[in-house]
């Protein structure tokens, strides 16, 4: 048996079909979900993909957080399904208050497009489990909007807690506080980070590199064996 | 215009004696007499609108025209060419049932204006045709040329303009992965925004701008109208710039990126249910353009209610309504019974969509207006029947002094150190540095099909994930030597852009291009004009490329100052699987380095005679076009064949330039060996065109010097990847001449950028 992973497409994303193929490429069943439709179609886990959902309009994620799909994912996410967002659905699981912090513009006002070095900080949420923990990846990283900030407080809960997932390394692209590139919930099964690992799954394409795939492949592994 | 009272067809006639504003709004005077010939009475304001946009440089290609037929009269004959010239863009077969069609445009003027949403619309609008094609975008390209580099306008015009092109693009979801940034005070006053796409279809699925079958629905859709750019077609883009004049910043359209990402999905929606006859795009002339064109290609007429347009601003008159060129809008021709459909498609893609009118089995355009009519017109007359000039050239009197300034004769570097030194100058100049503070502004990876993006060759996409399928396209261009030589100059365009897609491994099918020149209404600009046309069509004759369509910017001048002509020319081509892709980057020490070509003393418009001498004057390198084609199939045999890991092609900056790329961007270094014959310094420097270099594997030796030889390419031995030197810091290293570590090129080569406009 496989797992059904949802991707959601709202008006703006752009990540959507990457997204599902990455999924495919693991070895998971990719299900497209609509913004506009409540209904998650009973799968296992979801991914909010990059994008500019609403044009970023008033703010990153602010007006994608209020779509009808998003009621079922926040509350669903609360009871434990796994979520993942990249970028875009990085900034929209912070509107959404499933993740803390939130994302400003990058320090030095560019949009940035790199391949970008990491260290997976937390092997052991869903979506990281095929990695080992201080392990060294390059994710392609590519935002207008990417420098996650929280107070003081938050950012050394984070800390302690173990939930900063990824560290950028070598260089801060956007002036992240902390170097922070991705942070998990307190249980682990919700995953935000601005890098994105779908565009690292395949040799020749993008990067060039599979730095990205365990993500997918950690994630089915759970739902596989749950 | 007055908007009181109404100036209806039945009150033009009546009043044959209403002065109306045709100087205005661009029309000649013998112009306006023609429209008033054409429709045996004056226009309507309408009417005029109308006319005056379409019968505009931009869009009536008026002074061009007469030289543009060359690339139909010698287009080669091409088995791959879907369509050609006169739609939206082109469109090539790539096989296995796929179709990709592409297309280079200018936003030259509003660019300089509003930099941003210059910039910005002019993604926008060339990815409107794409999807006007059929065709599911899949990347774009930006050619750009800027004033010096370190002036201070160029600080302003630059970062807006790279900012509104990755501001839009990105937000689309288009990889953007060529294309190139050129420094010159030639365009000073005037920068070159060129903006290209790609896009893919399966050959079914071509769509073309006509409107037929009598009672067939005409859709407008996207977003509602409004007052901008008004006029931006005749005025803007068809008069020089005048410090005199005002602002024209009210005639720069604003663009929202968001609402096309919408436009794009729910057309493509629409074209795989098969509901849309015909499509245009909504881009300059506006409603004016859509309307005129669908209807002069279709078999019948059309029949249009204004009313009906969806208006950000209810205060518009009818006339701005026909010429506005508020962006994001399309315009269908759907069968009555799948309106309901297409509706519904664009309901739930929030993309407005209204019937404004119907095909109708007359030949007339009709425009209605409060239940009045205010045009009736012969659409071709509109839209294909507009002034053509034969613009009187002249080969100017100055031409023969600057080839005599032969550039050859200029002062050499007279030491090893010189030699050194002008090397480390030249790789940290402007046009000769990275460019990666600028590119790494555009989104490369989205879609996930990305094989290589600049700074490599050319860019290249995958097209189909099962069989590796893709196409590769390059965009190149030297004003350079076009100012030296126009005919020579477009004819090395076309030939470097060949050269970069084959140097990736693909084979050259196409071509699309953007021809920037100053006033046609000069007889030196017009000369140059005329001989680029000449030797590009000779060129893609030669070459088995035809030109499926392109774009011609005039008026790139401030006073008596035109620009360098310069030909941009986008070069399209095919790869059987991506996964034999050449990038530029050195792969592996003990690679053995190849010179593919002859090296001749050639430094007319060179980057070497630019920055060591300030010069421009002799002759462009010499052009041969079997040369290129052979040089093309040996390294596209070497990649399908597994001969070569990394290839360049040699052009500006010459061999040094290519060698300090590949290391940089391999992290590998080079031991270079004068060859027998040469001089070090035409070696490294010269621009012999016809010419890459390749690194071939030691077991691919004796295979890849064979199938050289067999076939009659110059192939010379000059080194090898490998600069490892004692404290493990890697080198280029000319024998007997210089050793350079990759840090110091590295500083040099990427430094140069940020420091000037970060």
């Amino acid at each position: 048996m496989t797992a059904r992973i949802g991707v959601v497409t709202f008006p703006g994303s752009l990540d959507d079909r990457d997204t599902q193929r990455a999924v495919r490429l693991a070895g998971a069943e990719p299900v497209a979900l609509w913004h506009k439709d409540k209904d998650l179609k009973q799968v296992d886990a979801v991914v909010l993909c990059g994008g500019f959902s609403y044009g970023d309009y008033l703010r990153a994620g602010a007006i994608a957080r209020f779509s009808p799909v998003m009621e079922t994912l926040i509350e669903q996410a609360k009871s434990g399904m796994p979520v993942l967002g990249i970028c875009n659905g990085f900034q929209i699981l912070t509107e959404a208050h499933l993740l803390p912090g939130a994302m400003l513009g990058n320090d030095h006002l560019h949009f940035i497009c790199r391949d970008q070095k990491l260290r997976v900080e937390n092997a052991d949420t869903s979506w990281t489990t095929d990695y080992e923990s201080g392990q060294e990846i390059h994710i392609p990283l590519k935002n207008m909007d990417g420098r996650y900030v929280a107070d003081e407080r938050t950012l050394d809960m984070l800390e302690a807690e173990g939930r900063v997932a990824f560290r950028y390394l070598d260089f801060n692209p956007n002036g992240s506080l902390r170097d922070i590139a991705g942070i998990t919930n307190e249980a682990g099964n919700v995953v935000g980070l601005m890098p994105h690992p779908e565009h690292a799954v395949e040799p020749l394409i993008g990067s060039g590199r599979t730095d990205g795939l365990p993500f997918f492949t950690s994630i089915l592994k759970k739902l596989v064996n749950a | 215009m007055s908007k009181t009272p109404l100036d209806t067809v039945e009150h033009a006639a009546a009043t044959p004696d209403v002065e109306l504003p045709w100087a205005e709004l661009g029309l000649k005077k013998d112009e306006y007499e023609r429209v008033v010939e054409i429709l045996g009475r004056r226009p309507t304001g309408a009417e005029l609108a109308m006319y005056s946009v379409m019968w505009s440089e931009h869009c009536s290609y008026k002074s061009s025209k007469v030289h543009l037929r060359q690339f139909g009269e010698k287009a080669p004959q091409s088995d791959a060419l879907l369509v050609g010239i006169g739609e939206n863009a082109g469109v090539v077969d790539v096989g296995q049932g796929y179709a990709v069609t592409f297309k280079v445009e200018s936003h030259n003027h509003p660019s300089y204006v509003e930099p941003y949403q210059g910039a910005a619309t002019g993604v926008g609008g060339i990815v409107r045709d794409i999807i006007a094609m059929g065709a599911r975008p899949v990347a774009v390209v930006d050619p750009l040329r800027f004033g010096a580099a370190d002036h201070p306008d160029t600080k302003r015009v630059l970062p807006g303009v790279v900012a509104g092109i990755g501001g839009y693009g990105n937000c689309l979801g288009l990889p953007n992965i060529g294309g190139e940034v050129v420094f010159d005070a030639c365009y000073q006053g005037n920068p070159l925004v060129n903006a290209g796409a790609i896009g893919v279809m399966r050959h079914e699925d071509i769509h073309l701008a006509k409107a037929s079958g009598a009672g067939n629905k005409v859709i407008l859709y996207g977003a509602r109208t409004g007052g901008d750019g008004i006029g931006g077609a005749s005025i803007l883009a068809s008069e020089t710039f005048d410090d005199a004049k005002p602002s024209k910043r009210p005639a720069v359209q604003v663009g929202d990126p968001f609402q096309e990402k919408l436009l794009i999905e729910c057309t493509l929606e629409a074209f795989a249910e098969k509901l849309v006859v015909g499509i245009q795009d909504l881009g300059a002339a506006g409603l004016s353009c859509a309307t005129s064109e669908l209807a002069s290609n279709g078999s019948g007429g059309m029949r249009v209610t204004l009313d009906d347009v969806p208006l950000r601003d209810s205060t518009l008159s009818p006339e701005e309504i026909l010429m506005s060129e508020s962006q994001e809008r399309m315009c269908a021709v759907v069968e009555p019974d799948k309106v309901d459909r297409f509706l519904a498609i664009c309901d739930k893609w929030d993309v407005i969509a209204t019937v404004i009118g119907e095909v109708t089995d007359g030949d007339r355009l009709e425009i209605f207006w409060h239940g009045e009519k205010i045009v009736d017109v012969d659409p071709r007359t509109v839209a294909h029947d507009g002034p053509v000039y034969e613009r009187p050239y002249a080969r100017p009197d100055w031409q023969d002094a600057l080839q005599a300034d032969d550039a050859n004769k200029l002062p050499r570097p007279e030491t090893s150190e010189e030699l050194r030194e002008q090397v480390l100058k030249l790789v940290s100049s402007p046009n000769q540095a990275s460019k990666s503070w600028i590119t790494s502004q555009y989104d490369h990876f989205v879609q996930g099909n990305t094989v290589l993006a600049q700074p490599e060759d050319s860019g290249m996409i995958r097209v189909d994930e099962e069989s590796g399928l893709g196409v590769a396209i390059a965009t190149d261009g030297n004003g350079r030597y076009a100012k030296l030589d126009p005919y020579t100059g477009a004819q090395l365009a076309l030939a470097e852009a060949y050269r970069n897609v084959a140097t990736t491994g693909a084979k050259p099918l196409a071509v699309s291009d953007c021809l920037n020149f100053g006033s046609p209404e000069d007889p030196a600009v017009m000369w140059q004009f005329a001989e680029a046309v000449r030797g590009l069509a000779d060129a893609c004759q030669q070459l088995g490329t035809p030109v499926t369509g392109g774009n011609v910017s005039l008026y790139n001048q401030t006073g008596e100052a035109a620009i360098h002509p310069t030909p941009v020319v986008a070069v399209l081509g095919v790869i059987d699987d991506v996964a034999r892709r050449t990038p530029v980057a050195f792969q592996e020490e003990g690679q053995l380095l190849y010179l593919l070509g002859d090296t001749r003393e050639e430094f007319g418009g060179s980057a070497w005679s630019q920055v060591i001498h300030d010069h421009l004057g002799g002759l462009p390198p010499q052009v041969d076009l079997e040369r290129e084609r052979l040089l093309g199939e040996i390294l596209i045999s070497a990649s399908r064949d597994g001969m070569i890991d990394s290839a360049h092609d040699l052009s500006d900056g010459g061999l040094i330039q290519a060698v300090v790329e590949s290391a940089l961007l391999g992290g590998k270094g080079a031991r270079l060996v004068v060859p027998d014959g040469l001089d070090a310094f035409t070696f490294l420097l010269s621009e012999s065109a016809g010419r890459a270099i390749v690194a071939v594997p030691r077991s691919e030796e004796v295979r890849f010097n064979d199938m050289c030889g067999a076939r009659g390419l110059p192939v010379t031995r000059i080194g090898v990847v490998d600069g490892t030197v004692s404290d493990g810091n890697a080198v280029v290293e000319v024998q007997g001449e210089f050793t350079l570590s990759l840090d110091e090129l590295r500083t040099a080569h990427e430094g140069t950028i940020p420091a000037l406009l970060a």
